[in-house]
């Protein structure tokens, strides 16, 4: 014994009492659904992609990378997007949401900058798939079925490729540029695309193709019966649209009327007001909160001087002027006439009811449904027809690009999976990281960076892109402002606040792990964790 | 705040760290390398404040001295739970006498130092609130006015919790332990006793003097640095909920020391000689209510013969705080 006075036993530590045993909870790191992911038609993981943009630097590449998984098309996205994840997003509940699809611009726009490729890792399959129509969904099929290694055919009937994106979507609000950079890079990985091509006979074609997408949109605008006098000048949204970016400046004179309250009323009328109209109304038959389009067209449109007539039919149309009649809403909101009718001078009216879809080339495809005018599908996108898929405007759903751009990639998901005859993975959905979930104190007061907006002048005169991008110091910033709800994004918070060193940092990107032999199963790391990207899960005892 | 705010950072100067921080912008204990000054196996309930506070003070300590540290503990569950003979949770020389006499040992240990020429060597004198407020606080005083080199960290968790939760002079008025029961006219604690050890220390106008929470961690680390930059007799009261005393969820140990500040029932602040230097602002005020109704020393004020009264009472208390120390936000006042 050589110890000191009155000691009989060796030092020993604390470390060797396992703490672990006295824990009937643990804590598990788990991922849960952001709800912008949750809310994204075209199925992006933007929180995800975010977290990559809040490094800066090389993290941008990373974030467009992330976004290429699922669109190719970052750029127009963060142009045309109505951006339902930040009508999700849970920051809204705090300050206002973040500004996701401008930081989406800035990513889409460095790509296109820095010339930014994506290629094609997998071997070539030996499966030829034929896509109908180069509109958003069709490109979007193509370009996720060529990075499977399929090779692709689109067939197009229009001169150029972007379908709606090109032909109803104005300039002003999608410089072609962009658009024509990011369908280029799509051709780049070996997808055929054959211009001036109208699909007329698809049941001869199909044979000789392993698998069909067809994707035609909806471009013929609907008719409403309108008396009109022989010098009436009538004509719809979408073929003025059209014939404009063909080239063809329609006459239109000096007070235009727009009949409508959608997306492409508004459009009708803000091209109208830069060709030259001094005066463009909106005529709606219901009241402004029951109009389709979206509010940040309506406000642009408003902005830009477009006047609106709430709660107004047309009853007929004359030479330099139409007649109308005041609406009233009844008790289930459909407007009903009151019989009162006024004159309303205008040179022109544009139609913009709606569009439908030309199914004619469907004729004789056994086994095809089409219902309402639209071709019915399944979950799996498939139609009646065994190995014919459809997406976008020409199925039951709701009509935007991002909707089309998610079609094409579920479609070409499912049609990858019909070619090698394998069910395709069911895509796993977690629980929603509700706003409750997050521990909100630990955030800073961030506000939110609007992008700026073009001259007031130059929007009623040219059509340059009215809404700007932001630099990269405020895309920065506003990447940041991402609560990365449901996901770690390494704040240490758990690290820091254990009270019995049971959390082990891995170090940055290798995240964290509980130690077991210690974890007392407190709770304190969930409870702090500002995302909600830990829970507690009960021990088997 | 006097520490620098991070800014940019979606979780700014909040939490412990982030991925994308600068290394030196991190906290002590978002570091990999951190001292872990008292390690895992202590035998402290899940979620213990005190626990977790003893190791947010003196990682910082260990650091800012360059592990050139000594720690000195009073009785208290401190030293119970971190050292069962023979095993002990200490990253750090570490010396436990009584339970009254921590600060005139850790006065001892500074005055052996200096008279070996080793004065690079600093001493950090820990206890609870029994420790510091009543058994120790003869000793602690005559620490302060001989102006001993010393930084003493009182972790206040306003109670003598490892003999059974009994009343101290820092337990607050209202709530019930095993000697202040909720019975009669005035249930749990009386009104009107106790004292503050943070104004105390001030009136001995020694060099340095902060309150701070377990609930913000970079204030917290930053008082230590800087007690450490001062020599002299400095003092640090740290607030540290107690899950088994206050009857409180486990989980809940940082939320309720953030509630207490956010109240102002725990005011925050640094002094300098005897003079308020700095107050810890309140970022959301909210009512005492949302602090009182988690714990279950407080559940006499609500259920089936709520106490409003009571409840407006510490309201009140809350509200003298904010006048008196200014804790409103800036802009609020």
């Amino acid at each position: 014994m050589d110890k000191p006075f009155a000691i009989t036993l060796d030092i020993g530590t604390s470390r060797a009492n396992k703490t672990g045993s006295w824990r009937t909870e643990r804590a598990v790191y788990t991922n849960r659904m952001p709800p912008c992911n949750d809310s994204c038609p075209a199925g992006e993981n933007v929180q995800a992609w975010l977290y990559d943009a809040e490094a800066g630097g090389e993290g941008y590449e990373r974030a467009w990378r992330t976004i290429m998984e699922d669109n190719p098309f970052p750029a127009v996205m963060g142009r045309v997007c109505y951006h339902p994840c930040e009508t999700a997003c849970n920051r809204g509940q705090l300050d206002e949401a973040v500004g996701i699809n401008s930081v989406e611009r800035f990513v889409g726009d460095e790509a296109i900058r820095q010339g930014w490729t994506v290629s094609v890792d997998v071997a070539p399959t030996g499966k030829r798939v034929l896509v109908v129509g180069a509109g958003p969904s069709g490109l979007a099929a193509a370009y996720h079925l060529a990075r499977r290694g399929h090779s692709v055919t689109i067939k197009e009937a229009g001169p150029m490729a972007g379908g709606m994106m090109r032909f109803g979507i104005p300039r002003y609000r999608l410089a072609r540029d962009v658009l024509d950079a990011e369908v280029q890079r799509i051709l780049d990985l070996g997808v055929t695309l054959e211009l001036d091509t109208k699909v007329s006979d698809l049941e001869s074609l199909r044979r000789d193709y392993d698998a069909v997408f067809l994707a035609v949109g909806a471009q013929l605008g609907k008719r409403a019966y309108i008396p009109a006098g022989e010098a009436a000048h009538v004509l719809d949204a979408v073929s003025m649209l059209r014939d404009l970016e063909a080239g063809e400046k329609p006459l239109l004179g000096r007070r235009v009327a727009v009949y409508g309250g959608g997306n492409t009323a508004m459009d009708a009328a803000r091209t109208a007001k830069r060709l030259g109209a001094s005066e463009a109304v909106v005529v709606y038959r219901r009241t402004q909160d029951r109009m389709p389009a979206h509010e940040s067209e309506l406000r642009e449109a408003e902005d830009e001087g477009v006047l609106f007539k709430w709660l107004t039919t047309i009853k007929q149309v004359d030479s330099g002027r139409l007649l109308v009649e005041r609406m009233e809403l009844d008790d289930s909101g459909f407007p009903q006439p009151t019989g009162e009718v006024e004159e309303l001078d205008a040179d022109s009216l544009v139609l913009a009811l709606g569009q439908e879809t030309d199914l004619t080339l469907l004729d004789g495809v056994p086994g095809l449904v089409v219902e309402d005018g639209v071709v019915a599908v399944g979950g799996d996108m498939m139609t009646g027809c065994a190995g014919v898929f459809a997406g976008g405007d020409m199925v039951p759903y709701e009509r935007s690009v991002t909707v089309a751009v998610g079609h094409g990639k579920r479609a070409a998901r499912q049609i990858d999976a019909w070619l090698s005859s394998e069910a395709p993975e069911p895509a796993v959905r977690p629980a929603l990281a509700t706003f409750d979930t997050l521990n909100t104190w630990y955030y800073s007061d961030a506000p939110r960076a609007h992008r700026p907006v073009l001259d007031r002048a130059r929007r009623e005169s040219t059509f340059d892109e009215v809404v700007l991008g932001h630099d990269e110091t405020t895309a920065l910033l506003e990447a940041r402002r991402c609560l990365s709800c449901g996901n770690c994004f390494e704040c240490d918070n758990c690290y820091g606040v254990c009270p019995d060193n049971a959390v082990i940092k891995l170090g940055t990107g290798e995240k964290y792990l509980i130690d077991l032999d210690y974890c007392k199963g407190c709770g304190l790391c969930v409870a702090e964790c500002p995302s909600g990207a830990i829970q507690m899960v009960p021990e088997q005892i | 705040m006097a520490f620098q705010e991070i800014k940019l950072y979606q979780t700014g100067t909040f939490v412990a760290g982030n991925r994308l921080l600068d290394p030196e912008q991190r906290s002590v204990q978002a570091r990999t390398g951190r001292s872990n000054s008292i390690t895992s196996g202590h035998r402290a309930c899940r979620g213990c404040g005190e626990a977790l506070g003893a190791r947010y003070v003196l990682d910082a300590a260990m650091r800012a001295t360059e592990g050139k540290l000594v720690a000195v503990n009073s009785t208290g569950c401190l030293e119970v739970f971190s050292t069962p003979y023979p095993e002990s949770s200490w990253q750090l020389p570490w010396l436990h006498s009584l339970f009254g006499n921590g600060p005139a040992v850790a006065a001892g240990v500074a005055a052996a130092l200096r008279a070996q020429g080793r004065e690079d060597i600093r001493v950090v004198g820990q206890a609870g609130d029994g420790g510091t407020v009543d058994i120790g606080f003869g000793t602690l005083s005559g620490l302060f006015e001989r102006n001993d080199d010393v930084l003493f960290v009182c972790y206040d968790n306003e109670g003598y919790m490892n003999t059974g939760v009994q009343r101290s002079g820092a337990t607050p008025p209202a709530a019930t332990t095993a000697n202040t029961k909720a019975l009669g006219d005035h249930p749990g604690n009386v009104f009107g006793q106790g004292k503050s050890v943070p104004l105390i220390a001030m009136a001995h106008e020694i060099p340095y003097v902060a309150t701070a929470t377990v609930a913000e961690l970079r204030d917290l680390e930053y008082k230590v640095e800087k007690a450490m930059t001062f020599r002299g007799a400095r003092y640090l009261h740290v607030f540290v909920p107690c899950p088994l005393g206050w009857g409180a969820d486990s989980a809940d140990t940082v939320r309720l020391a953030r509630l207490a500040k956010e109240t102002g029932l725990f005011p925050v602040f640094e002094a300098e000689g005897g003079t308020l230097t700095e107050v810890s602002r309140i970022r959301t005020q909210v009512p005492v209510e949302d602090y009182l109704r988690p714990q279950r020393r407080y559940a006499h004020l609500f259920g089936d013969h709520p106490r409003p009264d009571i409840v407006a009472r510490l309201q009140a208390k809350a509200d003298r705080n904010i006048v008196r120390f200014g804790l409103l936000p800036e802009g609020d006042e």
